[in-house]
């Protein structure tokens, strides 16, 4: 039996959107960070959380980052992910980096990810923000900035949903469905 | 993962086994791979702890070297299975040599070969994922791969496009499998060459062009120039090389004209300057020689990226 449990809707997550964006201000101060998102739903996070800094912080460089390539578990998959531009328009050297990503579950991803980052080079100093904290980390990696935190168990399935790629905004657990979460 | 994605394959041995999903995959894979050349850490770990063996039964210093440079930027350990110096000249057999290979657990094998279908028989007798290099007068599908990656960055939409392939049509694998891809990609393929080095039962889509005059009132797009393969040509398909140039190769003359045009121009390489191409055409903005070279990379790490060996090696 599955079932699915809305976590947030379109408002719910504008709510989240302005609460990371005011967290971050503050944690920063002065010093105005870059912004870093991974494909796909981390990148449009990033965007929302820089739109809604837009009157204080104008000028927030954003980098695409895609995991693909230092993935832990290639060998598994049957088929090579599609890859995206990794693209860091800016330099790391003495930066502050705010990572994005919609959801961590067991911190893999966000491994992946800082390994990227440290391909382009050294960062002053790196925080991760995610919309959704779903638990169940295998890795000694916590986030920085969270949306909402939220208990799930290993069959459950959390997903972010934003407009600008599947058409509305969302945010759902789906229980019981499937080993593998997000 | 998202549904997009294509199923990986064990082998890569020619481009008319390819789908053209999967054809377009391997083109937009190789986008980002290219952009990893800008990093200053031009490296990924996606294959580390992997091994490729380079085993070329023909020289190839050019395409040896994009292999193992587009391995080495995926992490993977490159060895080179150094033909003329191993049995190989013994007389040992292909089939003894590669289950020294399957014992040595080697996870892909990339085999360049001058017999047609040796690397789909060492493809099917072990597990390693095999990347043809090229065999024989049969194919070079990561050239072919290369190519259409090159003229798809000039040519974003490639239907209608036409390309003119120049020179030994009929002993080149490239000629071959660049015009396949060519052709999946919905462009116009005619060739210019000898008569004698054109093939005879050519299809039919193939246009053929007997002198540069009417080859280029056809209007091609790109002109893509093959290599005089010398070490090739046993026979002699063509009098001299003077006359080769003079009768088929890009002379200043034909150069004035193409560059008036605006066309593209392409080779495999490595160039024989004054025989198929005249010098001062390599200098020019719109000749994507170069490009070919770094795309080659891009494209070979995709398509390593793509193949997956069988499971359970040994």
């Amino acid at each position: 039996m599955s079932s699915e449990r809305i976590l947030l809707d379109g408002e719910g997550i504008a709510e989240k959107v302005e609460a990371l964006a005011a967290a971050i201000r503050l944690a920063c101060g002065d010093e105005v960070p870059a912004f870093g998102g991974v494909y796909t739903r981390g990148v449009t996070l990033a965007k929302r959380v820089k739109a809604a800094l837009k009157d204080e912080w104008s000028e927030i460089a954003l980098g695409t980052l895609d995991v693909s390539l230092y993935r832990d578990d290639l060998d598994d998959l049957q088929s090579a992910p599609k890859l995206e531009s990794s693209d860091i328009p800016f330099t790391l050297e003495g930066t502050r980096v705010v990572l994005f990503d919609e959801v961590i579950y067991t911190g893999r991803t966000t491994r992946a990810a800082l390994d990227v980052l440290m391909d382009y080079g050294r960062p002053a100093r790196v925080d991760l923000a995610v919309l959704v904290d779903r638990g169940g980390r295998e890795l000694p990696l916590q986030p920085d900035f969270v949306g909402l935190k939220v208990e799930t168990g290993e069959r459950d399935y959390v997903a972010v949903r934003f407009a600008e790629d599947d058409g509305r905004d969302g945010g759902f657990l789906k229980s019981g469905l499937r080993e593998d979460g997000n | 993962m998202a549904e997009t994605d294509i199923k990986s394959r064990k082998d890569l041995l020619d481009i008319e086994s390819l789908s053209l999903a999967e054809i377009e995959y391997l083109l937009k894979t190789a986008g980002p791979f290219k952009e990893l050349f800008r990093r200053s850490v031009k490296k990924v770990p996606t294959l580390r702890g992997k091994t490729v063996l380079t085993l070329f039964y023909e020289p190839s210093t050019r395409t040896r070297t994009s292999f193992e440079v587009a391995a080495n930027r995926l992490s993977a350990d490159v060895t080179n299975f150094a033909v003329s110096t191993s049995a190989v000249v013994k007389g040992e057999s292909i089939l003894d040599t590669i289950e020294t290979l399957q014992a040595m657990r080697t996870d892909y094998i990339v085999i360049r070969h001058g017999a047609s279908g040796v690397p789909a028989l060492i493809a099917k007798h072990t597990k390693a994922s095999v990347l043809n290099a090229g065999d024989g007068f049969h194919a070079h599908p990561t050239q072919a791969l290369l190519d259409a990656f090159t003229v798809r960055e000039v040519f974003p939409e490639t239907q209608k496009k036409k390309i003119l392939i120049v020179g030994d049509i009929l002993h080149s694998r490239v000629a071959r499998s660049t015009s396949r891809i060519m052709r999946k990609l919905g462009m116009e393929v005619g060739v210019l060459g000898p008569g004698s080095l054109v093939p005879k039962g050519r299809p039919d889509f193939m246009n053929a062009f007997w002198n540069w005059e009417d080859a280029l009132a056809w209007k091609p797009d790109v002109i893509y120039l093959l290599r005089v393969q010398m070490e090739r040509q046993e026979q002699q398909f063509f009098p001299s090389l003077a006359e080769y140039h003079r009768v088929y190769g890009l002379t200043s003359e034909r150069f004035k004209q193409v560059e008036g045009e605006g066309l593209y121009l392409m080779h495999p390489g490595p160039v024989n300057r004054g025989v198929e191409i005249v010098d001062e055409a390599m200098t020019y903005e719109r000749c994507l020689i170069n490009q070919q070279v770094e795309n080659g990379i891009a494209t070979r790490m995709a398509a390593l990226y793509w193949l997956k060996p069988e499971e359970d090696q040994g």
